[in-house]
């Protein structure tokens, strides 16, 4: 993929990010900051439809940004061919994780499995 | 009538001291990795370059210390080095503006040294060359039967600072990613493709982006912004990457 449209997901990603956070944030302010982090409140969180797949766009979009930017900086500290494959697909791979991990605590909480 | 007097001595010493102390960072890489300083007192006017007190320590106490230099006058782009700390021309720099009895000299960084203030351009040269420092098209001013081609000062206007770039390496020098990303193509090389890309003349702008949009070209710019403050002919290579980062962006056509 050409970097520059690598950057244009880098940059769309931060954008995306900064937006669905602010709605994070303010569904916090919905109700008193402790009662956000009762039990129930949280599991309501993840029933709810629209709002969990927010939080999956949102961990998809960091995920991206956040191993994107750990590539720049590892293809930044050190250079060689084999090296720079390494950190290419590693950073895919650990996305991939990232967010296949992220979306089965979602997905099972959703569903009432804990 | 005005008059002009020379100024009396008694002013001079007040301001200046007759003499400073350079330090001179002393290398030779392929011999030794011992790196040490020589200090030398140099007698200085208010004029004298660095470049000047450097010539006279090789003329008058050690005509062993290696240093590149040609012009003496900002054009050629053969004396960069870090003088107090920061990339800079020496035949650019007096050392009464230094402000300091003491001065030291060293190699411009991110460069290979050759010898103590020496430094290897060979990347400087082959990353400028890389990104056609020319004017591409098919046709030619030269050619029979074609006409000049037309350029605006408005035209002009949207390059010209960039033209300025003499190759001294001073940005590259400075510039942080350089500094541990030795592929990257670095701010004189791309300050250049936007002078060329920017040109009216010019129709290799597509063939130039696909050269800088490389996973070490342009996006690794990080917008420090220490080349544009080193540059001695007032470039602004850090603008320049910018400018060009919006043909790809795709902000300018
Ligand atoms: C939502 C707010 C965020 C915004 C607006 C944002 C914006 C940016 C931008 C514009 C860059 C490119 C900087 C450059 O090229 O010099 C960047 C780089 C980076 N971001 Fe973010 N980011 C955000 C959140 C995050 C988060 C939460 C993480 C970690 C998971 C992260 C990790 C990184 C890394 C590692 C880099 C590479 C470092 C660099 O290029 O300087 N960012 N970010």
């Amino acid at each position: 993929m050409r970097e520059s449209i690598i950057m244009k997901i880098h940059y769309g990603t931060a954008l995306g990010a900064v937006v669905l956070v602010a709605v994070h944030i303010l569904m916090r302010l919905s109700q008193k900051y402790s009662d956000s982090l009762q039990y129930q409140n949280v599991l309501a969180n993840y029933h709810f439809l629209p709002y969990a797949l927010m939080l999956e766009v949102v961990l998809i979009l960091l995920s991206v940004h956040g191993f994107n930017g750990l590539r720049v900086i590892l293809l930044e500290l050190k250079q060689g061919a084999t090296y720079e494959r390494a950190i290419n697909y590693g950073s895919i791979a650990a996305m991939a994780a990232l967010v296949a991990y992220g979306s089965r605590t979602i997905l099972m909480a959703g569903m009432g499995v804990s | 009538m005005a008059t002009v007097s020379v100024p009396k001595s008694s002013e001079e010493t007040t301001t200046q001291p007759s003499t400073i102390t350079l330090r001179i960072k002393r290398s030779n890489p392929s011999e030794s990795t011992e790196k040490t300083f020589s200090e030398f007192q140099v007698p200085v006017q208010k004029w004298t370059t660095v470049l000047e007190a450097i010539l006279y320590v090789k003329q008058n106490l050690d005509h062993s210390v290696g240093v590149r230099y040609s012009c003496r006058q900002a054009s050629c782009g053969s004396c960069g080095m870090k003088i107090n700390g920061k990339p800079a021309l020496a035949c650019y720099t007096k050392l009464s503006e230094l402000g300091t009895s003491i001065v030291t000299v060293e190699p411009m960084n991110n460069f290979p040294i050759i010898r103590d203030l020496a430094v290897n351009f060979e990347q400087l040269i082959s990353n400028h060359k890389k990104i056609k420092p020319f004017i591409v098209r098919e046709d030619s001013e030269i050619t029979p039967g074609t006409k000049e081609f037309i350029q605006k000062p408005e035209d002009l206007e949207k390059f010209l600072q960039f033209s300025y770039c003499i190759k001294c390496g001073l940005c590259n020098s400075a510039c942080p990613t350089m500094a541990t990303d030795t592929s990257f193509l670095g701010p004189q090389a791309l300050a250049q493709a936007f002078r060329y890309t920017a040109d009216n003349r010019d129709q290799g702008k597509d063939e130039r982006l696909k050269i800088v949009d490389d996973s070490h070209g342009i996006w690794r710019c990080h917008f420090a912004g220490s080349c544009s403050h080193v540059c001695p002919k007032g470039v602004d290579p850090a603008m320049a990457i910018q400018l060009l980062r919006g043909y790809l962006l795709g902000f300018r056509k």
